[in-house]
């Protein structure tokens, strides 16, 4: 029995030293920053997630080879699912994590942001667009426009370039990103040029008949249909108005880019479809085309809107960290204070690939216009 | 018109549904399981019909048959692997494995197709019948459908009346162990049960997907719920019962969307059936079974 004991402690001890020797030769290598990313990689969004990974895989990549400042990506699924994505980022933090590139999508990015601002850990996320990702989170910063401000701009677009008079939206209720957009947009039509004529709603559940919506505004002799919605939904509708023989303007926001590379849709149906997304890949800026040519060599596809927001992020935490001088050595919460003070200061802007001059308010919105894209010939052509 | 358009968008999804219901129903009233995975099924007709006609190139027709002939088997081998070696255990141990294959077919799914949507071509390409000066659209698809459920029902109540495997499975459904003593294989009943029930599945599926041409791991989940709803409503293992279920389902749906609310539909939909729970336990055309002491 005594031996046995014995055996115990030394089995212990030589344990606990395994983990010492384990803790020592960790903080000795990491000298780079680990950025831990988080968006579906899997699932029916798993569009967006793997355009960011992969972007910000392409950044990271960049900025290491240039030799300074180092970073380390890990980038984790989440599925589009809130208690997935807090999963996720646990497992981030289990792994090291001092930056957080994420999420990438609305509903997650609510549950995640609360967690790493009781962490103290700096977050930027690039597509996560409700105001209550960032709301009353200091550290919490947002790279896309805010939903608020894609129904706000895209009221203002479809009024200045009178698009429409009488505006029917269809927009998903159960949806945070969705109805934000949806009821900015309708208090903003209130002063403007156009009416809204038709509301009509559906949830993810209900995401497969469209022929009520699409009656309703016609019915309501809309000439536009405003959709605040994502692109899967967006193709039935756009099929099912096909079908009808309805062919109003159809308007999208930022979840609408995806459509043209979805796998045997008939892009015929996306022509002169409208919408708002700060990106477009064949800009011919010379940003934009060294970009959309790498991603495309790299990954096999053109880049859309959410790869070009990643790929922002990085660098984005990137200028900000140079300039507050952050090292892989520092605390997380050290790195998260450094790091607001830039984001906020008056004297920080970012030339990125979504806007030239990116600044931030202190409540985690950045503010960048908006470019207005309209689909020709199957591919993204700026407005005007 | 308006009502006219409605009702029949509201016929062509409820068909779909019953096509879907009559799977859930014929493997209920037969083995007396809830096939959860039914619905994982229908996806898995859908992707082969896609893959046969998006990327060999076949014709439509060819990967209908193809999409039976896939999802026949699938059926078997899932009742042989996953629903067999649990005959004798209790329902909620069935049922619980039902929810793990259907898991299962849609992470492999996943893996295979990845979970990129793709665009599914209707299988159906004939022109949209035009009424009343074209105030009336009903797509080829729409009345495709609504024949394949007329055809599919009538067959099936055929089979199951007149052929030997029919009196087989009324006989199964009646009394597994008299049936087994009266030298009917119970085994070999419901796998065929199975199997007729999957092929419908790649038809429901194909339809659905020709319908609403979205095609993802997750098409078939909710369908399959819906559906699953319309045949409880109709009175679960009742064949007549399945359609009239689905069809009711699919039209309350899109009335209660168009006279009602958008935001309501669904609630609307269940909540109809509550009430026609509170009033007829067994769904409209379920019998009544007293049990025996």
């Amino acid at each position: 029995m005594k031996k046995h004991r014995i055996f115990c402690i030394a089995l212990t001890l030589v344990m606990s030293l395994a983990v010492l020797a384990g803790c020592g030769t960790s903080t000795q290598q990491s000298t780079a920053i680990k950025i831990g990313g988080i968006g579906p990689l899997t699932g029916g969004a798993a569009t967006y997630g793997t355009s960011v990974a992969n972007a910000a895989k392409l950044a990271v990549e960049e900025i290491n080879a240039l030799g300074g400042l180092q970073f380390e990506l890990n980038f984790q699924d989440d599925e589009h699912d809130a208690e997935k994505s807090v999963n996720a980022y646990n497992t981030l933090k289990d792994w090291g994590m001092q930056v957080l590139c994420g999420t990438v999508t609305t509903t997650p990015g609510i549950a995640v942001s609360a967690e790493a601002y009781n962490d103290r850990i700096f977050t930027l996320t690039p597509s996560a667009s409700s105001p209550k990702v960032v709301e009353g989170k200091d550290n919490i910063f947002q790279l896309c426009f805010t939903d608020p401000n894609q129904g706000i701009a895209s009221a203002q677009y479809i009024a200045d370039a009178v698009l429409g008079t009488k505006i029917a939206v269809i927009y998903n209720n159960a949806d945070a990103y969705s109805t934000g957009i949806y009821e900015k947009f309708a208090s903003e039509a209130n002063d403007k040029n156009f009416a809204i004529v038709s509301v009509t709603t559906f949830t993810d559940d209900t995401a497969t008949d469209f022929s009520v919506q699409l009656s309703e505004a016609r019915n309501a002799d809309a000439d536009l249909v405003f959709l605040p919605i994502y692109y899967q939904p967006a193709s039935l509708i756009l099929t099912q108005a096909d079908a009808m023989g309805y062919t109003p303007k159809f308007f999208g926001v930022d979840g609408m880019d995806g459509i043209l590379t979805m796998e045997n849709f008939n892009t015929d149906l996306a022509e002169g479809v409208m919408l708002l997304t700060p990106f477009a890949p064949d800009a011919s800026d010379e940003k934009t085309v060294a970009f959309v040519q790498k991603y495309q060599e790299r990954f096999g596809e053109i880049p859309n809107q959410f790869a070009a927001d990643g790929y922002d992020v990085v660098y984005a935490i990137y200028e900000a960290s140079k300039k507050a001088g952050i090292k892989g050595d520092m605390s997380a919460a050290d790195i998260c204070e450094k790091l607001i003070k830039v984001f906020t200061s008056s004297d920080f802007s970012v030339d990125g690939l979504t806007g030239e001059n990116m600044t931030w308010s202190t409540s985690g919105e950045v503010s960048k216009a908006p470019k207005g894209m309209v689909i020709e010939n199957g591919v993204y052509v700026g407005m005007q | 018109m308006g009502f006219l358009s409605y009702l029949i968008s509201g016929i062509s999804l409820g068909s779909i549904y019953a096509i879907i219901a009559l799977g859930y129903t014929m493997v209920y009233g037969i083995a007396k399981m809830l096939n959860f995975a039914h619905g994982d099924v229908i996806m898995v007709g859908a992707y082969m019909s896609f893959m046969a006609t998006a990327y060999i190139g076949w014709s439509p027709l060819a990967s209908v048959v193809l999409a039976m002939a896939v999802c026949t088997l699938l059926g078997i081998i899932i009742e042989r692997l996953a629903y067999k070696p649990l005959r004798n255990a209790t329902s909620l141990a069935v049922l619980i494995t039902a929810i793990g294959v259907s898991y299962f077919l849609q992470n492999i799914a996943l893996l295979i197709w990845s979970s990129n949507p793709k665009s599914f071509t209707s299988i159906i390409s004939l022109d949209s019948l035009r009424l009343f000066d074209g105030q009336l659209i009903i797509s080829s698809v729409t009345l495709v459908t609504i024949a394949a459920c007329i055809v599919i029902v009538y067959g099936l109540t055929m089979i199951v009346r007149y052929s030997k495997i029919g009196k087989a499975m009324r006989a199964v459904s009646e009394d597994k162990e008299a049936a087994q003593l009266m030298g009917i294989d119970v085994n070999q009943t419901i796998s065929v049960t199975f199997a007729i029930g999957s092929g419908l599945a790649a038809v429901a599926g194909v339809l659905l997907c020709s319908a609403y041409p979205l095609l993802m791991p997750t098409v078939g989940a909710m369908p399959g719920i819906k559906a699953f709803t319309a045949a409880v409503f109709g009175g679960i293992g009742s064949i007549p019962g399945a359609m009239l279920g689905g069809i009711l389902l699919g039209v309350i749906e899109i009335l209660g969307k168009a006279y009602i609310s958008t935001e309501l539909s669904d609630a609307i939909v269940f909540s109809v059936l509550i009430i026609v729970l509170l009033v007829r336990p067994t769904g409209l055309l379920g019998k009544k079974i007293s049990e025996k002491v």
